[in-house]
């Protein structure tokens, strides 16, 4: 097992082997206030990462770091660095809009383009330049969907809009979406809050294959979510990530007196 | 009515479900529905009133009393000095001498004296000369015939026959005499009178005779306008809001514009008027009374409206559209263009419809470039003069002769038909590009 991270100001060495994203010395300021607070976190390949705490701890804002997000919010600022594999995402020759082509994202309330099935998940690689021709789009439509596991669902009428879909089937139409950007990084924030218990089961199956391919991060309010579906848990607390470790560990052997209380339920 | 101390004193008081207090709940409750009924049904009162009035003083003006007669076309009235007929001879023909005889043989006046041939010329209009030579013009083979046409009757003529003018009056006051109300009885016993359709309303210029004063100027003016404030105002104002919604930082600057942007929008609009003569027309030399100038005077007006109009439809697209977009790597050129103005579009289109209307029903402005004038022929380009639709019904309001009157509401319905028209327009527009999300 790996050494846990804890909040420190220490340039640390990498925490685990080969890490999909480090996080160094990450705080996030809205105006002059300070939102998260150097924040050490590395988040392993292929793998699923939750991010848990009760609201406000900065769980999201700092998920929102990871594809620079927050630089739509004229008021944020972000110090510290962070690399995804080894290259820096704040750097002047990494363009932003590249970077959230790798790094895929899924909202809290499921926010299909108003549009065709067809046209919200084309629009992604169309933008990007990854499509050959009108075959090799439908190609990538086809596959992004049967990844998201809803193929077998919408493949009738691909041509309707994506808005017509329940619930769940438009979340996954939104994993669908990220997934055809062809990136490594898929956060998730929250992606179950909207969905009924059948929709979300269908999802956490659905993280779980992705694993497979794709490095997770899913930010989730739910202790027995993140039980289920990760494999490396980090909990944050104020603004402070308080601890990070295997997914089992921070279940069952929590280290901080922090993370114990909320894990049980004494607060959150 | 009970306040809510009241209300919770008296509950705490009683037992939960108070049957008086429930009454008297239901009891404010119609009461407040019947303001309600009450505010709308005096709005429809009124609005029923102001149309009522408008429409039976002014449908009047869409007839137009016309009298049939048989004109001799004379080869010999056409014929020049040279004894030959061609263009020019047909043009510079005495039209008004070949209607006043055809008049005058179908009253059976064979030699008539002086107040008599006044006033059976009275008859006229005085735009019959050039009916007559619209239709030779037309039809050279007429030349030698003698052909029945319907030409229109002089404006006292058809204010008689529309009932605008009381026959018991005594004959000194009136703007018939006696012989006159005998020809036109006799004229219309034959079948010689009748109310046509007004076409000339839509294609007459500017004119001192009511039954040859028509919108034809004003409707291509305000044509004119509508579109320089379609091609001015619009972009500038969807580029502006789309600025300031979305890329804009935020900062006193540009608060002091967004401030002095809705001040704009409240400026009244005769300063813009003052504007415009300042700035278009003595700095900038643009001609007076041409509809360019009154264009870019109404697009300065709608301009504010516009960009409110936009930027509150920017607004209301949910940022999670945006969130998606900015997740799957859209810029933001792309995120404005490809989703937040697409799916704003409804409300924009309604904004800028609301804003030419404005437009187009407004006069103060137009008055202070000059585009009250007495224009007669059409304007081919904006730069010609013009008048607009409001411009002219207020012309036409401030002339005392009965035909006016009619032509004035009659113009009114023409204007409120065009704004209801485009209002239409706007709400059919917005239903066809409402998308839900």
């Amino acid at each position: 097992m790996e050494q846990i991270a804890v909040t420190t100001s220490i340039a640390p060495a990498p925490l685990i082997a080969t890490p999909k994203v480090t996080a160094r010395d990450v705080g996030v300021f809205y105006g002059a206030k300070q939102a998260l607070f150097d924040v050490n976190l590395d988040i392993p390949r292929n793998s699923v990462t939750a991010l848990i705490g009760p609201s406000g701890c900065g769980k999201s804002t700092f998920l929102r770091c990871l594809n620079r997000m927050n630089d739509t919010i004229p008021i944020c600022r972000v110090t510290g660095e962070i690399e995804l594999d080894g290259q820096d995402i704040h750097d002047r020759d990494l363009d932003v809009v590249e970077l959230r082509a790798r790094v895929g994202m899924v909202f809290q309330k499921p926010n299909p383009f108003p549009k065709s099935i067809f046209d919200n998940i084309a629009y992604g690689p169309r933008i990007h330049g990854l499509v050959r021709d009108r075959t090799h789009l439908e190609e990538i439509v086809t596959t992004s969907l049967e990844k998201a596991g809803l193929w077998r669902e919408v493949k009738d009428r691909i041509h309707e809009p994506g808005t017509g879909l329940s619930g769940g089937q438009q979340q996954r139409l939104c994993i669908a979406r990220a997934i055809a950007t062809t990136p490594d990084v898929i956060l998730m924030d929250e992606p179950c809050s909207a969905l009924d218990p059948i929709a979300t089961a269908k999802v956490e199956e659905l993280i779980d294959e992705l694993r497979q391919n794709y490095t997770i991060v899913i930010v989730t309010h739910s202790m027995q979510q993140a039980r289920r579906v990760s494999q490396k848990t980090a909990f944050f607390h104020i603004g402070h990530l308080v601890e990070t470790g295997d997914t089992e560990q921070i279940f069952d052997d929590p280290r901080d007196k922090r993370t114990q209380d909320y894990i049980n339920g004494r607060f959150g | 009515m009970a306040t809510i101390e009241d209300t919770m004193t008296m509950a705490a008081g009683n037992k939960l479900n108070d049957p008086a207090l429930l009454r008297r709940r239901y009891a404010a409750e119609r009461r407040f529905q019947m303001y309600g009924i009450a505010a709308l049904g005096i709005a429809v009162f009124f609005l029923v009133v102001l149309f009522g009035s408008i429409i039976a003083k002014g449908w009047t003006a869409f007839l137009q009393t016309s009298i049939r007669l048989d004109v001799v076309l004379d080869p010999a009235e056409f014929r020049n000095a040279d004894g030959e007929i061609t263009d020019q001879s047909i043009r510079l023909a005495d039209y008004t001498k070949m209607a006043r005889k055809a008049l005058q043989s179908a009253l059976g006046l064979d030699n008539p004296s002086r107040p008599e041939t006044r006033d059976m010329r009275a008859l006229l209009s005085r735009g019959v000369d050039v009916q007559v030579r619209a239709a030779v013009e037309a039809d050279r083979s007429l030349i030698g015939l003698t052909v029945p046409m319907w030409l229109l009757a002089n404006g006292n003529v058809d204010a008689l026959l529309k009932g605008a003018i009381d026959r018991d009056i005594p004959e000194d006051r009136r703007q018939l005499n006696d012989r006159q109300l005998g020809w036109i009885d006799k004229l219309a016993a034959e079948g010689r009178v009748e109310k046509h359709f007004n076409t000339g309303l839509f294609t007459f210029g500017a004119s001192s005779q009511p039954e040859t004063a028509g919108l034809g100027v004003a409707l291509i003016g305000s044509f004119f306008m509508m579109l320089i404030v379609a091609v001015v105002a619009v972009p500038i104002g969807v580029a502006a809001a789309a600025y300031l919604e979305e890329f804009a930082p935020r900062n006193v600057f540009t608060d002091i514009i967004e401030v002095n942007i809705n001040n704009l929008a409240a400026v009244p609009s005769i300063v813009f008027g003052l504007l415009g003569l300042a700035v278009f027309i003595n700095f900038m030399g643009l001609p007076r009374s041409a509809s360019l100038v009154g264009g870019l005077v109404l697009s300065l007006m709608t301009l504010p409206t516009v960009i409110i109009a936009t930027r509150a439809a920017i607004r209301a697209v949910p940022p999670s559209i945006r969130e998606a977009a900015y997740g799957v790597g859209a810029s933001k050129m792309q995120t404005l263009f490809h989703h937040v103005l697409p799916l704003a579009m409804p409300g924009i289109l309604t904004g800028t419809i609301i804003g030419l209307v404005q437009a187009l029903g407004e006069t103060a402005p137009l008055l202070m470039i000059g585009l009250v004038a007495f224009v007669v022929d059409y304007p081919t380009t904006p730069m010609d003069p013009a008048t607009a639709l409001p411009v002219q019904i207020y012309m036409w309001a401030s002339s005392a002769e009965r035909g006016f009157v009619e032509r004035t509401m009659g113009a009114t319905i023409v204007l409120l038909m065009f704004l209801f028209v485009m209002n239409a327009a706007a709400v059919y527009l917005r239903r066809k590009y409402e998308r839900k999300w």
